[in-house]
């Protein structure tokens, strides 16, 4: 038996297209005859257009058109014609509608020209003049309006039924903590900005590549805005450079090149700018308060779990923020809400693991300083309070290896070692503290189509439109159709990012591995059957009685296990069959029967070590250890890289990332990359990744649970957590910056 | 970005000629900083005069007194990893690579860097006020995000600051800048380079506008030994200076002969305090001698919300440098740990 690549580490398939730059993104395709737009952004926050003068942009030659709300070519009506796949309940933007300023930044007119040189230089041109309504950004101001969304976003679960009685248990349990806590609004950022290369084929046809996590969802937003058939609109993207959920809805940078592209009948492209890409969805802000009540004995007896989000005023952006507070631990009085107030700002987006490291942050930064006010450590807190099935909704778990996951984490980083009393550990002038904190995602499987094809010169294509934003997709569905088919790597090719491909939701929600390798494996399995069917079937074939189980297909021979001199050739197979190939599409969809009575999630348990130069309030993260349960692991060297790169994006939480509003001008103002820090190499030490072993049977066929996004949940609160044990300071608001830091430390 | 004009001058007469036959004459050098503002329309030169070909300003040369005369177009790099800085101005190579980029440093001249931009948020968003970038428009920093900005020497018309790391330690240094202009050479001691805000924030520095920086002169080195640059961030690399601390001591004994402290991050230039530097005069540096400096250099200073942290933060800094120099212990800057 040869090793299985499911479980192997493997080299990225895409890896030397990436590094050699050979690997096309979409503001790279190109066309004959492309022209260039650029997007005019707005300068307040909210109000109207009172005009806008193009006739100088115009003037620049090479300009093509300025399109404005003024001239804009009609569009679909109706504004459920714009919602896409993963949209939030209420009316989606709508790019140059009319003369409505709805957020700061908001695009206003799109210049194209020949070249993106003359679109930029002409979009200085445009004039445009305002008349500002009042404007309000900060969420502060605007709590005491907040409101329970009357219509929930589809596949986002609400806030749990209470169980018990929170107001009361708390009420007389004889430990409380009570705290308010705040994260800051981050915007994506992903390496590669928004683009979309909109290539005319005549004839009304359009080939676009846009920056999406999911071609169809491109693909079916345009027929649906523009009237077009499908069979005249086909996405292709093969490559996203990041997105980390700003990818998910399409952006009206395609909005803009579509329209301009079909208006002008010639292929458009449109880039946006690192400052446009902060006028897009953002993680939203949030004002949390948690209060836990306890017994003596450390037995939580009152959770309560408040949340106050920002959305946009047209759209109610919801996502799964206190549910994990109502899930995580054992109690009996339990009550979590979740509340949205409007402000001027565009909709909030899915973020990596949306909500999961905003509640989290409150819950387990709460988790730890209910533990300190017992006297107990915090990984013993979470142990004496392990839930083993999800009380939130009464269901089991598909699988639950937390325990460990606290067990070997807690020993990977010496946690025995730790005096639990703050400011007790330091090394030179730095202060050193240790913290830790839960970590828990879902884990889904959602319904997805592949399509396997083998051809005569034994070569495998597998195929689905899902998408691969870096995450290593392409490298995991050829490992897991190697296998298949028992065939090296270099024989398979994995297409994605095509919406002709068979259908595949967005890749997002961490489910790509588990549904798009399922959906692999099974149509791969039905093309081994077919051609154990027809080598079978041949004429006098010599496994005339053997069984599929007992048959492997190498060096293009369907051979008998027992004695490979027995075999028949893929060729003589196909000949048999009366093919030159053999095709199968397959869905795989998760089984409604488990789903009723299981809850799947991912969990994990993280461990941070700070060092604190406490006087000038500098923080360094000098250590993480992260133990992960999610499932079989397809590719350790992948998912590793998945869940470091999970921490870093924890780590800038923690410490960096912050969209600054200016509430006066109603505009976040470092929307650079240079003033919107992510962290640096100097910001980033050992981060040390394990994979508890957890068997599941019944998130996927292939007991996979996904890895995309559990790395970011959990970091932040554990950083902090280690923060208190440095410093004795607790912030209950990030990210941690120095002004934060230093100062006297609180009573301790 | 606006369309220019482009000229590569082949000397630096020809250079001056060129800066000056336009008001919008714009010098393009490393342009690490220019052709970003370009893109953001914040620089709108419609003539861009690219000195990068100067021949002679690309040379470290002895002055003769022990000094060092820098060529304008010496990269940020050269100036940090040469043996003669290394060893006569390690303060000067500590704070170039305290700041920016390797990628940066490589391309970034030393005249670009003096003469680089604030990076105040609203400087940079042509869609927003800025006295600065559009005199009379106002200065939105004042009451909104102003986290990154000045401390001192501030006027209600602006309170940006000068990011350079490398300017820092020249202040501390008394360096001195060479410039080329249509009357000939002058030398502008590098307190007088770049100015206070005032009622002319569009202005950053006193170099006139038909003017050329050709060198950098460094005196007759004596902060070999007691220095450090100390710089505070929002991140441990790639991050302008919410305050920075150039110190430096010349010793006799044990006592202070001279003392030189400059700070980054604070105000619209590097900022000394002389009279602060002379209490440091013949004292055995300790830290309580130290907290009255700092109490003296910032005197006057003033937050506007989002920055108030800074007057703490400063001294506190203050305090801390001045310890790192005095113990000859300068901040390493890879090691992101404090000493």
């Amino acid at each position: 038996m040869h090793e299985t690549h499911f479980g192997s580490p493997r080299n990225r398939v895409d890896g030397r297209l990436k590094v050699t730059g050979a690997a096309p993104y979409a503001g790279e395709f190109t066309a004959p005859d492309l022209a260039h737009g650029y997007v005019v952004s707005g300068a307040i926050a909210k109000g109207r257009i009172k005009s806008i003068d193009t006739k100088a942009a115009l003037a620049v030659p090479g300009v093509v058109q300025v399109f404005t709300h003024e001239n804009r070519p009609r569009t679909a009506f109706r504004s459920n014609a714009y919602q896409d796949e993963v949209a939030p309940p209420g009316k989606p933007f709508r790019a140059l509608y009319d003369e409505r300023i709805v957020y700061s930044g908001q695009p206003v007119a799109l210049v194209v020209a020949e070249d993106f040189e003359i679109a930029r230089y002409a979009a200085s041109l445009v004039q445009v003049t305002y008349e500002a309504e009042p404007h309000e950004t900060d969420l502060e101001k605007v709590r005491g309006k907040a409101y329970v969304p009357p219509v929930k976003r589809q596949g986002i679960s609400p806030p749990p039924k209470p169980r018990g009685d929170s107001e009361a248990a708390f009420g007389n349990s004889p430990v409380k903590m009570e705290a308010g806590y705040r994260i800051a609004i981050e915007h994506h950022n992903p390496m590669e900005p928004h683009a979309t290369t909109v290539v005319w084929e005549g004839d009304e046809r359009i080939t676009v590549h846009d920056k999406i996590q999911g071609a169809q969802n491109s693909q079916s937003y345009i027929t649906s805005v523009f009237g077009l058939p499908n069979s005249d609109v086909r996405v292709i993207s093969p490559f996203v450079g990041g997105a980390f959920g700003s990818g998910l809805r399409p952006q009206y940078q395609l909005f803009l090149a579509v329209m301009a592209a079909l208006e002008l009948k010639r292929s458009v492209r449109v880039v946006l700018t690192r400052d446009q890409m902060f006028t897009m969805g953002y993680r939203p802000d949030g004002l949390q308060e948690v209060a836990l009540g306890a017994n003596q004995d450390a037995s939580l007896q009152s959770i309560r779990h408040d949340l106050i989000a920002n959305t946009s005023t047209f759209e109610d952006y919801q996502e799964a923020t206190v549910n994990w507070s109502a899930m995580l631990y054992h109690c009996d009085n339990v009550t979590t809400t979740h509340k949205l107030a409007t402000t001027d700002l565009y909709t909030p987006a899915d973020m990596r693991a949306p909500g999961a490291p905003t509640g989290l942050f409150a819950m387990e930064s709460a988790m730890d300083e209910l533990a300190y006010k017992l006297g107990v450590d915090p990984v013993a807190l979470r142990l004496r309070n392990y839930a083993d099935i999800d009380e939130s909704t009464n269901k089991y778990h598909t699988s639950k290896e937390l325990r460990a996951a606290y067990q070997l984490g807690a020993e990977r980083f010496g946690w025995s070692k730790r005096n639990p009393k703050p400011r007790s550990m330091k090394e030179g002038r730095e202060l050193i503290g240790w913290g830790m904190a839960t970590g828990a995602w879902e884990a889904q499987m959602a319904q997805t189509s592949a399509r396997a094809t083998l051809t005569a010169d034994g070569r495998l294509e597998v195929a689905t439109a899902s998408a691969d934003i870096g995450t290593g997709t392409y490298t995991i569905l050829t490992q897991i159709a190697a296998d298949a088919l028992g065939l090296p790597m270099e024989r398979v090719t994995t297409k994605l990012g095509d919406s002709s491909l068979p259908k595949s939701p967005v890749e997002g929600g961490s489910w790509t591995a588990a549904s798009a390798g399922s959906a692999v494996e099974l149509a791969c399995h039905k093309v081994w059957e077919t051609l154990f069917k027809y080598a079978r079937g041949m004429d006098g074939s010599p496994l005339a009685n053997a069984d599929i189980d007992r048959v492997t297909f190498h060096d293009e021979r369907i051979a008998l296990v027992s004695d490979p001199s027995r075999y028949v050739t893929l060729n003589d197979a196909l000949k048999a069959g009366g093919v030159e190939k053999i095709e199968a599409e397959e869905t795989a969809a998760p089984s409604k029967l488990t789903q009723m009575r299981y809850n799947s999630f991912t969990h994990s348990a993280i461990f941070a070590e700070v060092r604190v130069d406490e006087e000038l309030g500098q923080v360094r993260v000098t250590r993480i250890v992260d133990a992960v349960a999610a499932g079989r692991i397809i590719n350790p060297k992948t998912a590793r890289s998945q869940i470091i790169g999970g921490v870093v994006f924890g780590i800038g939480m923690a410490m960096h990332e912050e969209s600054m509003a200016d509430h006066n001008l109603g505009r976040f103002m470092n929307h650079n990359l240079a003033e919107y820090h992510v962290p640096a190499n100097a910001d980033i030490h050992g981060i040390e990744v394990i994979f508890v072993e957890e068997h599941d049977t019944l998130t996927s066929p292939l007991g996979v649970k996904g890895l995309g996004e559990i790395g970011i949940v959990g970091t932040a609160a554990a950083i902090a957590n280690a923060v208190f044990h440095a410093t004795g300071k607790r912030i209950r608001e990030l990210p941690i910056t120095i002004d934060k830091v230093i100062g006297t430390p609180e009573a301790v | 970005m606006n369309r220019f004009s482009y000229a590569r001058p082949g000397s630096v007469a020809d250079a001056v000629r060129e800066v000056g036959s336009s008001p919008a004459a714009k010098v393009l050098a490393g342009g690490t900083n220019l052709v970003d503002l370009m893109k953001y329309n914040v620089e709108r030169p419609a003539h861009l005069v690219d000195v990068t070909r100067l021949p002679g300003l690309k040379e470290i040369e002895e002055t003769g007194e022990g000094g060092l005369r820098i060529g304008a177009l010496v990269s940020n790099s050269d100036v940090a990893y040469d043996p003669r800085v290394q060893e006569r101005y390690p303060l000067l190579s500590s704070a170039i690579l305290a700041g920016a980029t390797a990628q940066l440093r490589n391309a970034a001249t030393t005249g670009g860097n003096l003469l680089q931009r604030t990076r105040c948020y609203y400087f940079y968003d042509a869609a927003t006020p800025c006295n600065k970038r559009a005199p009379g428009t106002g200065c939105p920093a004042k009451t909104g995000v102003n986290r990154i900005h000045a401390i001192l020497g501030t006027s209600e018309h602006c309170i940006a600051t000068h990011p350079s790391d490398m300017a820092v330690a020249m202040a501390a240094l008394e360096a001195v800048i060479h410039a080329s202009g249509p009357n000939g050479e002058r030398e502008i001691p590098i307190a007088e380079f770049h100015r206070l805000p005032g009622d002319t924030p569009e202005r950053d520095t006193n170099l006139g506008a038909d003017e050329v920086v050709t060198a950098v002169t460094l005196p007759t080195p004596r902060f070999a030994t007691n220095y450090t640059y100390l710089k505070l961030r929002d991140r441990l690399s790639y991050a302008f200076a919410l305050v920075s601390v150039a110190a430096a001591f010349d010793m006799e004994g044990g006592t202070v002969r001279e003392a030189r402290i400059a700070l980054g991050g604070v105000a619209h230039k590097p900022w000394r305090v002389p009279e602060a530097e002379a209490m440091l005069k013949g004292v055995v540096p300790e830290r309580g001698a130290f907290a009255m400096v700092a109490e003296r250099i910032l005197q006057g200073a003033q937050g506007y919300g989002g920055n108030s942290f800074k007057i703490e933060l400063a001294r506190l800094a203050i305090i801390r440098a001045l310890s790192q120099a005095a113990a000859g212990t300068p901040q390493s800057q890879t090691d992101k740990r404090i000493q």
